[in-house]
């Protein structure tokens, strides 16, 4: 009896020292889980994907016949430019991080112009019908003229391939700018123009407060494909133009057959491109805070 | 008598020179704090009818008369409240009514006055407490009444209303009649009300005003509600006058003025 009635306590101790934790254990498992579960979800299928892809490539390009390098050999031939994205031995020979950056510094220019000055007469088209009926016929012949149309004629008047290479960013992103805003302005609802025209809302105030954020919306839309056509030019206007820039890169390894480069840097431009997009989407997201869908 | 307070005379619409007028000689005279419905059927131009007294839409012939002035321009002092309550999505609850108020009774008031005055209105449709969200986030019934704030946030001399409850189900409508009611009792505001529903008309205002069917259309008749205030509805539904009223407005609409498409 007395042996066992001192353990009885240090059995409640235990039990007691042991118990706060015991629910804590499960609940954090609890939590933990389904979110591993949901995240395991999104990101196994591509994961998947990506991995039978680089099998069957490795497959296909491994027979003897093959003209494209497989994933082993891009790897053997240029693993530098994949984990060292940033050397820089002068010239032209720099890490694809450097290339980008020179090509998204002209996308970065060449875009901001286009973003002012699209939202500026989108607003002017979509507000007055006058400068609709001037503009609009030649915005529409004018937006359907490739990119690289314009480079010659640019590098024409500026003789220098850093501002024909921002000009054709900015004239390709510019349409779509104009395009969505000018719809945007005009499908404000005449619902607002009636709550303006009670209050009496003065010109500049009913621009400010009602046009520009019913338009919002379409506005980010225009941005977004602006910028994704933006990076589709400017791969292009740099393969003509050629200096540091990451198109340049791609032709400048085409002419010394560096196949394996190229891959990596079709790879790195991708990327890129699905980062631009993604970040206007979530700019607009944040400007027009949800009420995109009223 | 008096000089009436809202008086429209002979006024007739026309939307283009060859179609006939959608309004023809309507004459109608309204007293400060009186609360007039506008009933008839849809297409009969009673819209048309509420949009010229506030302005957003040219007479074509007549007009109307506010305190001895002739509207031709919209403006606060006859504030609306539309059928799609019209709030804008980007903007808070709050935001929406201060809004109106700092492009309208705002002007001479400090910055505390006017949060004072746009919490006020809030209040008075018992909304306060829904101020910091936006439209998308509350109920159709609750953006009816913050769109009766905003326009009453304007301080109106007529306030007009374009089927305000027409959207909503039967139950926030006796809600939202409920708070009309009881902000016109305690603000004595002149109300100008179009709507189709024949207990709503019945159970809200002073004269129910007729209108026949469009094209052409002119008030038919005006009936005086012959009802005590303070109304309620549990009471009114079997009180006699309430169901003669009814009945009167009934026969209107669906014995001498039946559309004839439903005939």
């Amino acid at each position: 009896m007395n042996a066992i009635l001192p353990t009885k306590p240090v059995a409640e101790g235990l039990a007691v020292s042991v118990a706060p934790p015991a629910p804590a254990g499960p609940s954090l498992a609890a939590r933990v889980l389904p979110r591993a579960a949901t995240i395991a979800a999104t990101v196994v299928p591509p994961l998947v994907v990506v991995a039978a892809l680089f099998g069957l490539w490795e497959w296909a390009a491994s027979g003897p016949g093959a003209t494209l390098p497989p994933p082993s050999k891009v790897w053997a031939d240029s693993a530098e430019l994949i984990t060292n994205p940033f050397y820089d031995r002068g010239g032209l020979d720099k890490g694809l991080g450097l290339h980008l950056a020179a090509s998204l510094q002209r996308v970065g220019v060449g875009f901001a112009l286009s973003a002012v000055i699209g939202v500026a007469l989108g607003m002017l088209v979509g507000s007055s019908r006058l400068a609709m009926r001037g503009l609009d016929p030649i915005f529409q012949v004018l937006r359907t003229v490739p990119p690289l149309a314009w480079l010659p004629l640019s590098l024409a008047a500026f003789r220098e391939a850093q501002p024909s290479a921002i000009f054709v960013i900015f004239i390709t992103a510019v349409w779509p700018i104009i395009i969505n805003t000018a719809v945007g302005v005009r499908n404000v609802p005449a619902d607002y123009r009636n709550v303006a025209r009670v209050i009496r809302l003065r010109p500049h105030e009913w621009f400010l407060r009602i046009v520009v954020p019913a338009a919002a919306p379409y506005i980010f839309t225009g941005l977004r494909i602006g910028v994704g056509l933006s990076w589709l030019a400017i791969i292009a206007a740099e393969m003509l133009i050629g200096g540091v820039g990451i198109g340049f890169f791609i032709w400048d390894a085409w002419n010394s057959s560096n196949l394996s480069d190229i891959v990596v840097a079709l790879a790195y431009v991708g990327l890129i491109g699905f980062a631009l997009d993604r970040i206007m989407a979530l700019a607009g997201r944040a400007v027009t805070r949800g009420t995109a869908a009223q | 008598m008096e000089r009436s307070f809202l008086e429209i005379s002979r006024l007739s619409v026309r939307f283009g020179a060859k179609a006939p007028p959608v309004l023809n000689g309507i004459d109608l005279k309204v007293a400060q704090g009186e609360y007039i419905a506008v009933i008839g059927h849809s297409g009969c131009g009673k819209s048309t009818l509420l949009n010229v007294v506030a302005g957003l839409l040219p007479a074509t012939l007549g007009g109307v008369v506010l305190e001895g002035r002739e509207v031709d321009e919209p403006g606060p002092d006859r504030a609306v409240v539309f059928q799609n309550h019209s709030l804008l999505p980007w903007l808070t609850c709050a935001e929406n009514v201060a809004l109106a108020v700092d492009r309208t009774v705002g002007r001479s008031m400090t910055r505390a006055q006017r949060r004072d005055w746009t919490m006020e209105n809030l209040a008075l449709v018992r909304m306060e407490a829904h101020a910091q969200k936006r439209p998308h986030e509350i109920s159709g019934g609750m953006k009816q009444r913050i769109g009766i704030a905003r326009a009453l946030a304007m301080r109106p001399k007529v306030l007009l209303l374009d089927e305000p409850f027409g959207a909503l189900d039967a139950l926030t409508r006796a809600h939202l009649q409920d708070q009309v009611m009881a902000i016109h009792a305690r603000l004595g505001t002149t109300v100008m009300m179009i709507t189709h529903d024949v207990d709503e008309a019945v159970l809200l205002s002073d004269r129910i005003v007729m209108m026949t069917n469009g094209p052409n259309a002119t008030i038919g008749e005006v009936l005086d509600v012959d009802l005590p205030r303070p109304r309620d509805r549990l009471a009114l539904a079997s009180d006699a006058r309430f169901l003669a009223a009814r009945e009167a407005v009934l026969r209107f609409l669906h014995e001498r003025h039946a559309l004839p498409a439903a005939a």
